[in-house]
C-alpha cells in the first residue's frame, strides 16, 4: 500500500486522467422489470416479492413494456441509436443480492449505442461526453451485515436479505472513455452527472435521487503518463453517491494513482469503495484474473425488436430537454450565462419559471429568488425548493407589490409570515394588519407632525433643496411602521411645503 | 475458434463488453482441462475433488462435442439461436400483480430474522 498522496496539481503536470462514469438509475415505473411487484422505496422487507423476483422454481419472467420505453427515451435523450433488436442475458454470479443466482441484464446487445451528452462546465465551457450505450437490467437486493463492527461485510457474522428492491428496473448509462480532461477530470465528472441527472428528470422516468439511490455512479480512473499514449490500469470507484463525491472520488482516486505510479508499483485492477467521511476510497473485491460471470442469452425471454414506429413514437414524446429550455430562458428572460449559471446553481430556475407562469415578471420573480427567499433558504439550512412557500405564493406577493397595497419592506414581512406557516400571502396582509397607509388623511397628519418636528429641513425644502425631503419621509416611515406608501409621502411633502 | 467458458473482463476499457460465450458457435477442438473445471466449480461454488477433475473434464468434452455436431449441420446462412420459438416483443402492461405477503416469502427460507432472509456469513466477497 501506497501512503502518501501526490498533490493535484502535481498529478496533472505529469500525467493524463483517463475518465469513464457508469451511471445506474432506477426507473420510477409502477412494477419491476420482469414481475408485477411494486417498486416503491421503504416498504416493510419482503412485502414486494413474488415468485419470479424470488427466483422460484417454475416462475417466468415477462418484461415490463413502461421499462423498454423509458430505456428507449433515455437512450434518445442522449443522442443514441435505437437497436433493432437484442436480447437480455443471464449474468451469472453467487452472492445472495439476487436470489435467482443470476441477474437479467443486457449485455452485448444493448438497447441504445453511441450517444453523447454536452455538459456545461462551471465556466460556462461545454465539453462533449461520449455516450458508449444505455442497457436495461434490473436492481438487487439489499443486504444487511449483522455482527460487525461497523456493519460491513468484513467481520460480519451473517448476512440478512430484502429482496423488496430485487428486480426493479434498472437503467445503466456507461460513457466512452473520456480524454483530455486534465486538470478539469474531476470537474467533468461532477458536470456529466449533474447533467444526467437534470436530462432523466425532465423525462420523468425516474426520481434520480442520489440520496435514496435511485441514482448511483460508478468512476473508472486510470492515469497516462503525459504524452506516452500509453493507457494505464484502471481501477473502479463504487458508492459514489452525490455530486460532490463524484468530484472528489475522482480526484483522490488520481492522487492515488499518482502515488502508486511514482513509488514504480503497479495499479491494482480492483473494485474500491468510495468513503462519504473521509472522501478517500477503499480497496474492495481484487479482480484477481478476471471475472467471470458466464453470460448467456436469456432463453425466458424473447428478442426486444422495437420498430422503426415505436422508436420515432418515443421520440415524439421527448420534452424540451434541459439546455433548450435554459436557452430559451435565457432569451427570454435576458440573462446572461453567468446570470443563468447562478439560477441553475442556485436550483431557482424551475421556482422563477413557476412564479414567473403563476403571472409575476420575470425580473421580479428571478429578484424574489435569488435575493430575499435565497438568504432564508441559508439561513434554514435548506435548498430553496425545500422553502414552505410555492412560487404562486411569491407570485401573490409581487402582484400585491406591483399592486401599491404592499411596499417592499412589507412584502418580506408578508413573505416571513408565509415562511411561518401563517397561510396564504392575502392571510398574512389580514393578519398581521400589513396593508400599505396610503389614506392621504392619515399621511398628511404624519407628514405635517415630522414637518413641524424638523423645522429647518422643512425650510430647506420650501428652498427649492427637494433632496432634503427624504429625511421627512424616513421620520413619516417611521412614524407608520413602515406602512406608509413612500412615493405618495414623498408628493404630500412637496404639496405641503409648495 | 474454439469454446471459451472463461470471458476475461479484466483490462478492457469501461463499458466495453467481453465477447458472449456461444457455445454453439464455432468448431470445437480444444479439449477442456482439468484447470478450467476447477475454475468452473470455483465459480459455481462446487467443492470438486482432484479425482472428480478428471472425470468432469472428460464429460464435459463429451458434452460440448455432441452439442458442437450442431455446428456442423448448421450452414453458413443459420444464425445461431437463443430461442426454440420466433417469438419478439413480448410485454406486459405496468400494472401492479398481487405477490406473496412477507410470511409467504419466507416460508420455504432455512432461516429468517426480522422479516428477512437470513444467510449465513459471506466471505470475500462483496458486491
Amino acid at each position: 500500500m501506497t501512503a502518501s498522496l501526490v498533490d493535484f496539481d502535481d498529478v496533472v503536470e505529469r500525467y493524463d486522467p483517463m475518465l469513464g462514469l457508469e451511471v445506474h438509475v432506477e426507473l420510477n415505473t409502477n412494477t419491476k422489470m420482469f414481475c408485477g411487484c411494486p417498486t416503491g422505496f421503504g416498504a416493510e422487507p419482503n412485502t414486494q416479492v413474488c415468485p419470479t423476483c424470488l427466483g422460484l422454481p417454475g416462475s417466468l419472467p415477462v418484461v415490463n413494456r413502461a421499462a423498454v420505453e423509458s430505456a428507449m427515451r433515455i437512450g434518445l435523450a442522449l443522442n443514441c441509436s435505437i437497436a433493432p433488436w437484442g436480447r437480455f442475458a443471464r449474468k451469472n454470479y453467487f452472492y445472495p443480492d439476487m436470489p435467482k443466482n443470476f441477474q437479467t441484464s443486457q449485455y452485448d446487445e444493448p438497447i441504445a449505442v453511441d450517444g453523447w451528452l454536452d455538459v456545461t462546465l462551471d465556466d460556462g465551457e461545454i465539453f462533449r461526453v461520449e455516450i458508449e450505450r444505455a442497457h436495461m437490467e434490473e436492481d438487487t437486493g439489499k443486504s444487511l451485515h449483522v455482527g460487525g463492527a461497523t456493519g460491513r461485510i468484513h467481520g460480519a457474522e451473517y448476512s440478512l436479505l430484502d429482496y423488496n428492491r430485487a428486480g426493479v428496473p434498472l437503467i445503466e448509462i456507461v460513457t466512452k472513455m473520456i480524454p483530455g480532461t486534465r486538470e478539469r477530470a474531476p470537474e467533468v465528472a461532477r458536470a456529466y452527472v449533474t447533467a444526467l441527472r437534470d436530462l432523466i428528470k425532465s423525462l420523468g422516468v425516474s426520481d434520480v435521487r442520489m440520496d435514496q439511490g435511485s441514482m448511483r455512479c460508478d468512476v473508472n480512473l486510470s492515469l497516462s503518463p503525459r504524452g506516452s499514449g500509453i493507457l494505464g490500469t484502471r481501477s473502479e470507484t463504487k458508492n459514489v453517491n452525490s455530486l460532490r463525491s463524484v468530484e472528489r472520488a475522482v480526484r483522490y482516486e488520481m492522487c492515488r494513482h499518482a502515488a502508486v505510479l511514482d513509488a514504480g508499483e503497479k495499479i491494482v485492477q480492483e473494485t474500491r469503495h468510495f468513503q462519504e467521511d473521509t472522501a478517500t476510497t477503499r480497496s474492495g473485491r481484487v479482480k484477481e484474473t478476471s471475472e467471470d460471470y458466464r453470460y448467456f442469452p436469456e432463453p425466458d425471454l424473447v428478442p426486444i425488436a422495437p420498430s422503426a414506429e415505436w422508436v420515432e413514437e418515443l421520440r415524439g414524446t421527448l420534452p424540451e430537454l434541459p439546455w433548450a429550455r435554459r436557452a430559451r430562458l435565457q432569451a427570454e428572460w435576458g440573462l446572461s450565462d453567468e446570470e443563468l449559471r447562478d439560477l441553475v446553481n442556485a436550483g431557482a430556475l424551475d421556482l422563477i419559471e413557476a412564479t414567473v407562469a403563476a403571472g409575476a415578471p420575470a425580473g421580479e420573480a428571478r429578484s424574489w429568488w435569488v435575493a430575499y427567499l435565497a438568504q432564508q433558504a441559508n439561513a434554514r439550512e435548506v435548498t430553496l425548493d425545500a422553502l414552505p412557500i410555492t412560487p404562486a405564493q411569491v407570485a401573490r406577493v409581487i402582484a400585491l407589490v406591483a399592486g401599491g397595497e404592499l411596499n417592499n419592506k412589507l412584502a418580506r414581512q408578508v413573505v416571513d409570515g408565509v415562511l411561518a406557516g401563517e397561510g396564504e400571502p392575502d392571510a398574512v396582509v389580514e393578519a398581521r394588519g400589513l396593508k400599505v397607509v396610503s389614506d392621504d388623511g392619515a399621511l398628511i397628519a404624519a407628514v405635517d407632525e415630522a414637518l413641524a418636528a424638523q423645522p429647518d429641513v422643512a425650510q430647506k425644502i420650501r428652498d427649492g433643496k427637494v433632496a432634503a425631503a427624504g429625511a421627512i419621509v424616513g421620520a413619516v416611515m417611521k412614524a407608520t411602521k413602515g406602512q406608509a406608501d413612500a412615493k405618495r409621502v414623498r408628493e404630500l411633502i412637496i404639496e405641503r411645503c409648495g | 475458434m474454439g469454446t471459451r467458458l472463461d470471458v476475461p473482463t479484466a483490462g478492457r476499457a469501461p463499458g466495453v463488453a467481453a465477447p458472449v460465450i456461444h457455445l454453439l458457435e464455432g468448431p470445437l477442438s480444444a479439449a477442456i482441462t482439468r484447470d478450467e473445471v476447477a475454475h468452473l466449480a470455483r465459480l459455481a461454488r462446487l467443492a470438486v475433488t482432484d479425482a472428480e477433475l478428471d472425470v468432469f473434464a472428460g464429460q464435459l468434452d463429451v458434452i460440448l462435442g455432441s452439442v458442437a455436431r450442431v455446428g456442423e449441420v448448421a450452414a453458413d446462412d443459420i444464425p445461431p439461436t437463443s430461442h426454440a420459438v420466433p417469438l419478439e416483443n413480448v410485454y406486459r402492461p405496468d400494472e401492479l400483480r398481487p405477490g406473496l405477503s412477507q410470511e409467504q416469502a419466507l416460508s420455504g427460507a432455512p432461516a429468517s430474522e426480522d422479516g428477512r432472509f437470513r444467510v449465513p456469513q459471506i466471505l470475500g466477497e462483496e458486491a
